[in-house]
């Protein structure tokens, strides 16, 4: 595949493998979160956790849009889809996700739930059109990458007139879930969660820019390389982050210069802020209750805000209390050390939403990464 | 007085729709197995028009063969996609699991379940191509049934396929005899057909030129079965559903082995590998309907592989990798990129993800 091959090219890999090996202190280790579930899915895929020496270690961060998103946020969906009959539209990873009552948006559509899934937005706006007689929701969800299309369907759906077209917005940020990282009590007080630097958002710095990550940089000390999804980005940037550590850097550099800038996708960024305004707060799945972390429709597209049109009330509840999503999600633990791991909870039969998509740490480390807590050695064929 | 000779006016093919007469058991039954299956399927076995088909025995097991029976149900969205339909793909889909046992397959039943309302131009281009396919196999259609489910109740057709067929003695292939040491051989590109019916999905619908692979294999296999010492090929399977990474983990379980497969290896059109980079679908999870994977002892390796390579559904055959001892039973890959992972079943129906 042209254009994509030259990212994925394993002659340069180990090179660049083989430098980060000759530039890491011995004596020191190496942990830098990866925030995006597009980095946790990649070095999974790749396999490039076996390219790294034992000194670098990655923590896979909260960046998976649908491990983040809370059973209540899910139970809203099917409420609306099963009591209200109402077409509820969303993306294919939300699918699986498990709410209350040991349903999910997939098992309330074989209970009769009229479910849609989509690849972008604007279908789900087709599906309004197509349907005027029934309410039509679009189950909105993920960070700063899939918010402008949500933005561009509610302004298109507002100059059409839609009356039976609405969005529940779930929409979440990326830099309050950083900082609220940064924060905890693991990182600052405890110093449990050692995090030397972070291997910034891809998609989501091409609508920000490398900007908004100046603040970490600067006042927590903590280097930030925003790369690119494919498999040498990662590697380029974890080399990168080493060399920070060790000049005794603490920089925003950006691997991925031939998407991102530093101002961002203005277009994007002005249909953003005209369709949203910030929540004072919003539940994240693991990470609880941060403040200024989410968007919610403005006033003026009210009519198309599916939390008023069918008066919504948000109720938290609680995960399964041995599933160890929220530590793993803040970097406290790595799935291997939940319980539930590989047992009752697999990507057969999710209990936590970190295995419900191959972004989320457990599923990502159950489907590609298991073996090597087995110690499985085979010889080379 | 005389009595007036029947006349019954030909079914209207061109603007008729199927409805619940013609699955009552009438005469509107009758006319619609008449004019189009028994004309399609035409044989001398669906000829005697009996409640089942009268077949002769073949000398395969007079010389000790034994008989291997398989069936299949058929429900495609859409019924027609590049490269096939599901009136081919019922024939292919059977032929090839009888196939896999090492057997050749003989006789084919068809199964239809009709929606009311489904158009006869359909049903006869569907009925057809089963046809033109089960004629092009050597194995023909020597029983049926047909049944009308009321609108709303059926995708427009659902065709169900049973296939018998013959293991000649000395053959003994099955998913259960893996054995560490055996090569893996995949007879070509994968993802095909996965990709060409996604392509033409309502809410998807892109343009490609990837066709569906769907074909009969049992060629395929009997030309392996020929280049091979007897006994050598230990198993051979068709990742259909779940592709070749569930049928990978499939093979292990039942034998008890892990495997070590190459990712450089696997045949893939680079068409199908950018449609699927698009979709954020693995094309290892994609569905084939014209390929097989086989587990052959090292030493027939080069031997089924000339072999396969020789024959029109074989050329890019390829070996992908070995059995190896593993009580985990994990199929891993060397990644093209140097590291190395898991190929794990596939959870659920392959989705793709958001970013």
């Amino acid at each position: 595949m042209k254009y994509v091959d030259e990212f994925r090219d394993g002659a340069l890999a180990r090179g660049i493998a083989a430098r980060i090996a000759a530039e890491v202190r011995p004596d020191r280790r190496y942990s830098f979160m990866e925030f995006c579930g597009g980095h946790t899915h990649a070095i999974s895929r790749y396999g490039i956790a076996e390219l790294l020496p034992t000194e670098v270690r990655m923590i896979h961060g909260p960046g998976c849009p649908v491990c983040v998103l809370p059973i209540g946020r899910i139970d809203q969906a099917i409420g609306i889809a099963l009591d209200q009959g109402a077409i509820v539209c969303t993306y294919g990873d939300t699918m699986r996700v498990p709410a209350s009552d040991s349903l999910s948006l997939m098992k309330a559509k074989a209970r009769g739930a009229d479910i849609r899934m989509v690849y972008s937005a604007a279908d789900a706006l087709k599906i309004a059109r197509e349907n005027p007689a029934r309410e039509v929701v679009f189950f909105a969800i993920g960070f700063e990458t899939t918010t402008p299309p949500t933005a561009l369907v509610i302004q298109q759906a507002a100059k059409e007139d839609l009356k039976n077209f609405s969005v529940l917005c779930c929409h979440v940020l990326t830099p309050s879930a950083i900082t609220h990282i940064l924060e905890s009590a693991e990182v600052r007080q405890y110093g449990t969660v050692p995090i030397d630097g972070f291997v910034g958002p891809a998609h989501v710095s091409i609508v920000i820019g490398s900007g908004p990550y100046e603040h970490f940089a600067e006042e927590y000390r903590k280097p930030v390389v925003i790369a690119g999804f494919e498999p040498l980005d990662v590697m380029q940037a974890i080399l990168m982050l080493v060399r920070q550590v060790n000049e005794g850097r603490a920089e925003v550099e950006n691997q991925f210069a031939r998407a991102v800038t530093r101002e961002g996708n203005l277009a994007a960024q002005r249909a953003v802020s005209d369709v949203f305004e910030l929540r004072e707060r919003f539940e994240w799945r693991g990470l609880g209750e941060v403040p200024y972390s989410a968007l919610k429709i403005r006033a003026a597209y009210a009519a198309f805000d599916a939390e008023r049109r069918f008066e919504l009330h948000y109720k938290a509840v609680p995960d399964h209390k041995q599933c160890e999503c929220g530590a793993i999600l803040r970097g406290v633990k790595k799935p291997t050390d939940c319980k539930l791991f590989g047992t009752v909870c697999t990507p057969e039969n999710p209990m936590g939403s970190c295995m419900v998509s191959s972004e989320g740490a457990c599923a990502a480390h159950y489907s590609y990464g298991r073996f090597r807590d087995v110690k499985v050695t085979v010889e080379a064929v | 007085m005389t009595i007036k000779k029947d006349y019954v006016r030909p079914l209207d093919i061109k603007h008729g729709r199927v409805d619940m007469n013609h699955g009552a058991g009438g005469r509107a039954s009758m006319q619609l197995i008449e004019e189009v299956f028994a004309r399609a399927f035409d044989n001398e076995f669906l000829k005697q028009g009996n409640d089942g088909a009268c077949l002769p025995v073949p000398s395969e097991f007079l010389e000790g063969g034994r008989m291997v029976m398989s069936c299949d149900g058929h429900i495609v969205s859409p019924l027609f996609f590049p490269g096939g339909d599901i009136g081919c793909l019922a024939v292919h889909g059977t032929v090839n699991d009888v196939a896999m046992m090492g057997a050749r397959p003989l006789y084919l039943s068809a199964s239809f379940i009709l929606e009311e309302g489904f158009p006869l131009a359909d049903l006869k281009r569907v009925v057809d191509s089963m046809a033109a396919a089960s004629r092009e196999a050597g194995v023909p259609v020597v029983t049926g049934d047909t049944k009308v489910v009321e609108q709303g109740k059926g995708d427009g057709c659902f065709i169900a396929t049973t296939g018998v067929g013959v293991v000649p003695r000395g053959v003994a292939v099955g998913g259960a005899n893996a054995k560490p040491g055996d090569m893996l051989i995949v007879s070509g590109t994968i993802g095909e057909h996965g990709v060409a019916v996604l392509s033409q999905r309502e809410s998807l619908e892109f343009e490609t030129q990837i066709v569906s692979d769907t074909a009969a294999l049992h060629t395929l296999v009997a030309a392996m079965l020929r280049a091979a010492p007897p006994g050598a090929v230990h198993v051979l399977r068709d990742p259909t559903r779940g592709g070749l990474g569930t049928t990978l983990n499939e093979i292990a379980r039942q034998s008890n082995v892990g495997m070590l497969i190459e990712e450089a290896a696997i045949p893939m059109l680079p068409q199908v590998e950018a449609a699927c980079e698009l979709l954020g679908l693995d094309p290892l999870y994609i569905a084939n309907e014209g390929k097989l994977v086989a587990a052959v002892a090292p030493e027939a390796a080069d031997s089924v592989l000339a072999a396969m390579r020789a024959h029109p559904l074989g050329v890019s055959a390829a070996r992908i990798g070995a059995v190896v001892a593993d009580e985990h039973r994990f199929v891993q890959m060397q990644t093209r990129f140097g590291g190395k992972r898991i190929v794990d079943w596939l959870s659920g129906e392959p989705l793709p993800r958001i970013c």
